[in-house]
């Protein structure tokens, strides 16, 4: 099968077709079963981190010296000569670009992967977040999450919980998920943190189900995925928090009427929304979906890297 | 009785970027850095115009403007044409048309956008919005915005 991902360069999920989606995941659910620990031998991975991200870093340099190559880099911006000379991104993308095989790219600033891919000299890049815009492979490895819990990415209904203005993982997740048939969406937030209408517009154009709902009781019995994200503290005033803070905290009672098969994701890290008691049920699955992360990243890696598998 | 007077020197080749609306002519003369050139410009400002009311000028000697300038204009000066002349003769005219792309003109109005920083230069793509209207798409930050927002920004 020819590899469509072959030197592509992973900056923004919206650039990935359906077939390449599911090519990762494929790849994702045979790296998961069968390791094969020298599909990067010999190849050199810088990861630099320009800001801290400590369990996105940890899960990408995991998956690459799961794969057997090595890895250089450091782990934030705040401490490295570059940033203390001055040195241009653009300039320091151009140096490393040409000691390794791909660099995998966390910066504060939005943009900054596409602008690291015109100054790679075709070393692909990997966005590992950049500001609040994307985060390609958190989606990859919630979709493959998703699709491992429920054997299937169509004909789902899912909710998402929590800050949906500025949480990228919901845009992301949405954006992925759409490209998939007669999947249902849900949205549960303060009314300050509403799912943005660039998000809406692309549903209502798809004409892809779509509906703002009060609170998570309202629709517990008939959705697949309950994706909870974290009501950030300092986007709401205080009373504005503490309404949220009691109406989107998820507790036991709340999976009353669950589904069997409901499954509970965050990209974490987890604040309070979600009490810890829920971490017994069956229906948590966000450590679990945090492990993946590390398939999702070495699957994707694999695909970069080799063309044929 | 028509009076052909005209309002600005005429000049003997080059091109004419006429019908800008008033008030708009400066800003293109920066933001499209037409006076980073030694060639002679002449400029009419609230010059008398049937189409707009009142309309700005620009006269470019020995230049003739590429189509992708051309079209850049667009974004500003929607009814503008573009005249080329040679030995004081209009040898061609041009209007502009919308582009898919405009590059390096505007400025991201996310302040967190990358390209306010590395020494780059903007680029935006139209897109139109379920109104019909156009919105303008950052390549870097991916942020879509109308595009008055982009354009007073």
């Amino acid at each position: 099968m020819r590899n469509p991902l072959f030197k592509k360069n992973i900056i923004s999920i919206n650039e990935l077709k359906r077939n390449e989606l599911e090519l990762v995941l494929k790849k994702s659910e045979i790296l998961k079963k069968k390791p094969q620990p020298n599909l990067l031998k010999n190849k050199i991975i810088a990861s630099c981190f320009f800001e801290a991200s400590t369990r996105t870093r940890l899960s990408f340099e995991t998956a690459v010296y799961r794969l057997g190559a090595s890895i250089i880099g450091f782990p934030d911006g705040n401490n490295i000569s570059l940033k203390k000379k001055g040195e241009t991104l653009s300039d320091t993308i151009s140096v490393i670009s040409s000691y390794v095989d791909a660099i995998i790219i966390r910066h504060p600033q939005e943009g900054s992967a596409r602008l690291a891919t015109e100054f790679s000299n075709g070393t692909p890049i990997f966005n590992a977040g950049d500001g609040a815009n994307q985060h390609p492979t958190q989606t990859l490895l919630d979709l493959f999450t998703i699709k491992e819990t429920q054997d299937r990415l169509s004909h789902l209904n899912i909710a998402m919980v929590g800050d949906l203005k500025y949480g990228r993982t919901v845009h992301s997740l949405t954006q992925a998920l759409a490209k998939f048939k007669d999947n249902k969406f849900f949205f549960i937030s303060p009314d300050a943190l509403i799912m943005p209408n660039y998000i809406n517009d692309m549903l209502q154009k798809k004409e892809i189900f779509w509906k703002r709902c009060k609170n998570i009781e309202e629709i517990i019995s008939e959705i697949d995925i309950l994706y909870m994200t974290r009501v950030q503290k300092e986007r709401l005033d205080s009373t504005e928090y503490a309404n949220a803070k009691s109406k989107f905290v998820l507790h036991v009672k709340t999976l009353k009427h669950a589904r069997k098969n409901l499954k509970i994701l965050h990209p974490l890290p987890r604040i309070d929304e979600i009490d810890y008691d829920v971490d017994q049920t069956p229906y948590a699955w966000y450590f679990k979906q945090a492990a993946n992360g590390i398939y999702a990243r070495q699957a994707i890696l694999s695909l970069v890297l080799i063309e044929k598998h | 009785m028509q009076i052909n007077k005209l309002q600005v020197e005429a000049i003997r080749s080059g091109s004419v970027i006429d019908h800008i609306p008033a008030h708009i002519g400066f800003k293109l003369l920066s933001l499209f850095r037409f006076t980073e050139t030694e060639k002679r410009i002449t400029i009419g400002l609230n010059l008398p115009s049937k189409k707009l009311g009142k309309k700005d000028i620009i006269k470019i000697e020995n230049t003739f403007l590429s189509d992708d300038q051309i079209n850049q204009l667009a974004i500003y000066a929607p009814h503008a044409t573009v005249n080329y002349i040679n030995e004081y003769n209009l040898v061609g005219k041009t209007f502009p048309t919308l582009p898919k792309k405009i590059d390096r003109i505007l400025i991201c109005p996310n302040s967190n956008c990358v390209s306010h920083h590395n020494f780059i230069t903007s680029s935006f793509i139209f897109k139109k919005n379920k109104f019909s209207n156009m919105d303008l798409k950052c390549k870097y930050c991916e942020k879509e915005f109308p595009k008055n927002i982009v354009l007073s920004y």
